[in-house]
């Protein structure tokens, strides 16, 4: 795959293998140094902008996360699932709940690794009932759209002095306001983020999952993904453990979910019973449908776009956000199904390899599948 | 202590309202593998065209048949403009009918405001010692029946009941012998949405009337789908039997929200242990007595 093995470029190239491979998209030498260059322009953002811009688009980021959990467990695996949020809404209360009961710095950095504990448990759980009572398909998306259903109805009735662990009240429809920002560290010597750090902590995040999860789907575990999500007759032929890919990638897909949820209850110090909405539940799908569920790029790229929409369409007082967004998955689903930039950038492919600006040879195109 | 009563009212609320959440759906999934995610809406649509007829002063069994018809034409266009694009892709018309749906529950909001004035319930109550139970929701587990023979009679006694069978057990066969495999596609979820509608419009009386109204019923839906099974008529009568009888008793003991927990419970396990569904036991069931008896 290196191609030229002197010099500078050599090293380029053996600095970006583990993160090539079939499963996605942008392994040319061109897209890397674009993905240094935006990774500038992303890191140098908040020295531009107001402090609340900067926070605002840390929402954005943080939402990109929990896209990339839904783009690994579907796009990848194979695996519809609607229930995203609940891990994401678990981890929310569960690091209120600790931080605020804690009530130190120190007690904050520990609610983080316990509410990401608590819904990659909840997923695993869920996903060990699923995928070993041999449930699949469509039947999986309705289990976890009915456990949304039911964690909505839970925590919308839990206002009143019973629902109160330690003391902290989960608060039913008024939510758990009071949640800490995000610190690190003990009294006295913390790191404690808020607006330009809180943002460059969410973008340094996401870009360690990104590349991770590059790292990930292009490794043997990757391919087994890719294989179960194709034919899962022929990979259980073969030997695999198709139960144990599905709640392997499941469990994950939860615990990055449930990051991006703490990221959430301390970005708005606050967190209620909507993330358990089904509006809210629509978004993740809506986000890794529009922007390509077989890249992970596709789907950070349109949460960003599409969360920016709609907070433009709402600040203006318009109700018809949903029903554009609503449309657009609706055309995208019809007319577009591998997404939108995994086809802009076979197309630009396409136009560079005709021109001659990229050696056919390498591994530049979208994976095979996405090419049908 | 359980008033016996209460408890047999209840069950039947119970079982009248998971049939009917699930009706519309489970012969739409049933006979075409197509998980219609805009069924909530559906029945929001079938419960605006009701009380929207009725408050125009309509009587309400007309009303009702208003918002049957409505929710036929909406399920029409959409089957022949969308669903039918998407028989080979499970996933990706889930997907679709759910963009559908928020459409749907936007627009609603957007042309008709946040709540409809509701209409209210007719026949008023029962009443035995010191409690009392909705008449027309007693009513309703009647109706519930009639739905599920009346569905049984057109799907195994009429012409048409035959070929839309055939087309699921085989539709290139159904096909070549004849059957407008298509035609029988369309009139299959025109009669799923015809009932969702029916639905909105049986239950628009008895609650609020907004845009989201739909998403109240989607929990007993989808559990009874799922735990249903592959036939669909017997797994739906079973499923509201089973998830009745258990929902009205956690509801009577420990509230609404412990009844719903319990049917998430209760299906959970169901698939994990019986993964023909309880459909699928009965069928089990007869297919040893039939081997024994030979």
């Amino acid at each position: 795959m290196s191609g030229a093995s002197n010099g500078l470029l050599g090293l380029f190239d053996r600095l970006c293998e583990p993160f090539n491979g079939s499963n996605t998209i942008g392994n040319s030498r061109a897209f890397w140094v674009g993905a240094v260059v935006a990774l500038a322009i992303t890191f140098a953002y908040p020295l531009f902008v107001s402090a609340y811009q900067a926070g605002n688009t840390a929402l954005f980021l943080l939402y990109g996360l929990l896209a990339l959990s839904l783009s690994v467990v579907w796009g990848y695996a194979g695996v519809l699932s609607f229930g995203q949020v609940v891990f994401f809404g678990f981890a929310g209360y569960t690091f209120g709940i600790v931080s605020i009961n804690l009530g130190s710095t120190l007690g904050t950095t520990l609610a983080i690794p316990v509410a990401v504990l608590v819904a990659t448990a909840v997923a695993g759980l869920l996903g060990y009932f699923m995928f070993y009572g041999n449930v699949s398909g469509v039947f999986v998306a309705i289990i976890t759209l009915v456990v949304t259903l039911v964690m909505q109805t839970f925590m919308a009735q839990t206002a009143g002095d019973k629902w109160t662990i330690g003391e902290v009240p989960l608060g039913g429809f008024n939510g758990m306001p009071g949640i800490p920002n995000l610190a690190v560290g003990v009294e006295g010597a913390a790191l404690t983020f808020s607006g330009d750090t809180f943002y460059w902590l969410v973008l340094s995040t996401l870009v360690v999952v990104y590349f991770g999860l590059r790292v990930l789907v292009n490794s043997r575990f990757g391919y087994a993904m890719v294989a179960v999500r194709e034919d899962e007759d022929r990979v259980e032929m073969l030997g695999y453990d198709i139960r144990k890919v599905k709640l392997g990638v499941f469990t994950l897909g939860g615990a990055l979910a449930g990051f991006s949820g703490v990221l959430y209850a301390s970005w708005g110090n606050y967190i209620d019973p909507s993330v358990y909405s089904l509006t809210f539940a629509t978004m993740p799908v809506v986000w890794v449908t529009v922007g390509g569920r077989e890249s992970l790029l596709g789907g950070l790229v349109a949460t960003v776009a599409i969360e920016w929409f709609r907070q433009q369409l709402s600040v203006t007082g318009s109700e018809w956000a949903m029903v554009v967004v609503g449309v657009l998955l609706l055309t995208i689903v019809l007319a577009l199904p591998e997404g939108i930039i995994p086809y802009v950038h076979r197309k630009a492919v396409g136009v560079l390899q005709q021109r001659g600006f990229v050696d056919p040879d390498r591994p530049a195109t979208a994976t095979e599948e996405a090419a049908e | 202590m359980v008033n016996a009563t209460n408890l047999f009212f209840q069950f039947l609320d119970s079982f009248a309202f998971i049939v009917l959440s699930a009706i519309g759906l489970a012969i739409i999934f049933g006979m075409m593998d197509v998980i219609n995610l805009a069924h909530g809406e559906f029945i929001m649509i079938g419960a605006y065209g009701t009380t929207l007829a009725a408050n125009a002063g309509v009587p309400l069994p007309v009303a009702i048949a208003v918002g049957v018809a409505v929710t036929m034409v909406v399920g029409l266009i959409l089957e022949r403009t969308i669903i039918k694009r998407l028989y080979e892709r499970p996933l990706d018309s889930m997907v679709a009918t759910w963009a559908v749906g928020l459409a749907l529950t936007q627009g609603a909001r957007i042309v008709f405001g946040n709540s409809l004035s509701s209409i209210g319930v007719p026949f008023g109550a029962i009443t035995y010692g010191e409690f009392s139970y909705s008449m027309y929701r007693v009513l309703l587990s009647g109706v519930a029946a009639l739905v599920l023979v009346g569905a049984y009679l057109v799907f195994t006694r009429t012409e048409f009941g035959v070929r839309a069978r055939a087309t699921i057990q085989d539709a290139d066969t159904a096909q070549a012998m004849g059957v407008e495999t298509d035609r029988m596609y369309t009139a299959t979820f025109v009669i799923g949405s015809a009932l969702a509608g029916l639905t909105g419009a049986l239950y628009a009386p008895t609650m609020a009337i907004v845009p989201g109204m739909g998403s109240s019923f989607l929990v007993e839906a989808f559990v009874a789908v799922v735990t249903g099974g592959s036939s669909v008529l017997l797994g739906t009568t079973l499923a509201g039997g089973t998830l009745g009888s258990i929902n009205a008793l956690f509801s009577n003991l420990y509230g609404t929200f412990m009844g719903k927990i319990a049917l998430l419970f209760v299906a959970v396990l169901i698939l994990r242990f019986l993964p023909g569904g309880l459909s699928g036991v009965v069928t089990d069931l007869r297919e040893r007595m039939e081997r024994e008896s030979v």
